[in-house]
């Protein structure tokens, strides 16, 4: 199937969060594409505040069945989570459980005083009640595959498309 | 090692026992996964739900303050409901045997058994005996193995030294009746640390002691010279009472850690102490409070290290 550009993706993405930031905005990125768009976001929309990341897998509904991921990058907040306005980063929504996680730990940090959710493509089939604020796109993705950003050697951001059995989300 | 007690059908770790024998894949895999929960330690909230509803038992045969505390700590940052059981004070008081013991609890639906014993291979034999989806974390057996501290030991210096493939590391002290130092060694040599130095008086170091691949030094001066790393050990009061050493002064002398023997050892060396400490005995307070000492981040460290471990166990 036809694949849309991750770079357009990502700048009608930027344009649609301009509109909505001020200067207690922070952008809080999910590991690992998350992350990647996140410090486009940060550095084009000029931010103030650090740059955040997170790693959801202490906080996963998945633990007890598979248990544990490999290779568990650590979160980093850099900014007071009190009262800041924060937007969350993911590359593809779909079920909603790994932003279910994250806002959980976000939490942990301190009470934000909102979270808005950006994502660059929502693929459907939410499995709990969370919605996108800011989205690239959106596309039809066969459940059995899996959609995922990757970042080529010179820095640019593309889509993939692999059979789900043959990569882990 | 496909018979390794302590891997199950599919190679990963269901029980933590002692560092022998495990690849070196997975005391990596544990290393790397303690780091994310050195940063949980540090949040305001310092706790995250991996571990919620699941029930870990302390059993402690021995009495230990720390090594308890420290497990607890663990176990309540990954939400786990911690029982803490001095069993020296109540069931084997009256008789009942250490399976039975186990067996009651199991019926309690433990999840995780931390175990410390007199009696080396205890923890093995209560892995041997509890249901598949109960792990056991050995928290010290006799004279045999204390791996979550081995673990924190080697989390600590490749925080320091960042790799262990170019490291000389000596291990000083009561080498004979310690079983941090056997889990050291093997966590050490299996990690890939090329030279791995032991240095005591001959009535402190186990017959045959170079067969774990260690080098013998029975003196500080010569033992000490451009290493990387001291792993101290603590000088057990007790040993004291036997015939192997004529007095703490003299102990002191030949093998405290003086600021004058660090100095021996590479400018950028750093102390290690499994604690607790006897200041003026195997180290003196100079070197235990200096710039070179890490003991205090082990303590720190010790925390993610075990946090790491019960999360790989439960998860398996």
């Amino acid at each position: 199937m036809q694949l849309p550009e991750a770079e357009d993706l990502l700048a009608v993405l930027t344009a649609r969060i301009r509109q909505g930031i001020s200067a207690d905005t922070a952008v809080v990125g999910i590991h690992t594409g998350g992350v990647w768009l996140a410090e486009r976001l940060h550095r084009d929309l000029q931010l103030a505040l650090p740059l955040g990341a997170l790693d959801v897998s202490f906080y996963r509904d998945d633990f007890g069945q598979i248990g544990l991921h490999p290779q568990i990058r650590p979160s980093d907040i850099p900014f007071k989570v009190e009262g800041s306005h924060i937007i969350l980063v993911d590359d593809v929504l779909y079920t909603g459980r790994t932003i279910r996680a994250a806002i959980n730990e976000l939490f942990d940090y301190g009470r934000p005083a909102s979270i808005r959710l950006a994502a660059l493509i929502d693929r459907g089939g939410r499995e709990l009640p969370i919605a996108a604020q800011y989205i690239g796109t959106t596309l039809d993705v066969p459940p059995a595959k899996m959609l995922a950003l990757e970042k080529k050697a010179d820095g640019k951001l593309g889509l993939s498309l692999y059979d789900k059995h043959q990569g882990n989300e | 090692m496909s018979n390794n007690p302590q891997l199950n059908k599919s190679g990963q770790l269901q029980h933590l026992l002692t560092t022998e024998g495990l690849p070196a894949s997975i005391l990596l895999n544990i290393l790397d996964t303690a780091e994310p929960f050195v940063g949980v330690t540090e949040r305001d909230v310092k706790k995250v739900p991996l571990l919620r509803g699941k029930s870990i038992f302390n059993l402690f045969f021995e009495p230990s303050t720390r090594t308890r505390t420290t497990f607890e700590i663990a176990a309540k940052r990954l939400s786990a409901d911690v029982i803490n059981l001095n069993i020296a004070a109540s069931s084997q008081s009256k008789g009942e045997t250490l399976l039975d013991t186990v067996n009651n609890l199991s019926a309690m639906h433990a999840d995780m058994f931390v175990v410390r014993h007199a009696q080396s291979g205890a923890a093995h034999l209560i892995a041997q005996h509890v249901r598949s989806d109960i792990h056991v974390i050995n928290a010290g057996d006799g004279r045999h193995a204390h791996p979550t501290q081995a673990l924190l030991d080697m989390f600590t210096i490749r925080r320091c030294k960042r790799d262990f493939h170019n490291l000389r590391v000596a291990i000083v002290g009561d080498i004979l009746h310690s079983r941090v130092a056997r889990s050291q060694i093997h966590a050490l040599t299996t990690l890939g640390v090329p030279e791995v130095r032991v240095i005591a008086p001959k009535t402190l170091l186990p017959a045959k002691v170079e067969r774990l691949g260690v080098h013998v030094y029975y003196d500080m001066a010569k033992g000490l010279k451009d290493v990387d790393v001291l792993m101290m050990l603590r000088l057990q009061n007790e040993r004291m009472l036997s015939a192997r050493l004529p007095s703490t002064e003299e102990y002191f002398k030949y093998y405290g850690l003086t600021p004058e023997k660090l100095g021996l050892a590479k400018p950028d060396a750093i102390v290690l102490h499994p604690g607790p400490m006897n200041r003026g005995v195997e180290i003196d307070s100079v070197v235990a409070d200096g710039k070179q000492s890490v003991i205090l981040p082990q303590v720190t460290f010790g925390i993610a290290v075990r946090m790491a471990v019960m999360s790989i166990l439960a998860g398996s």
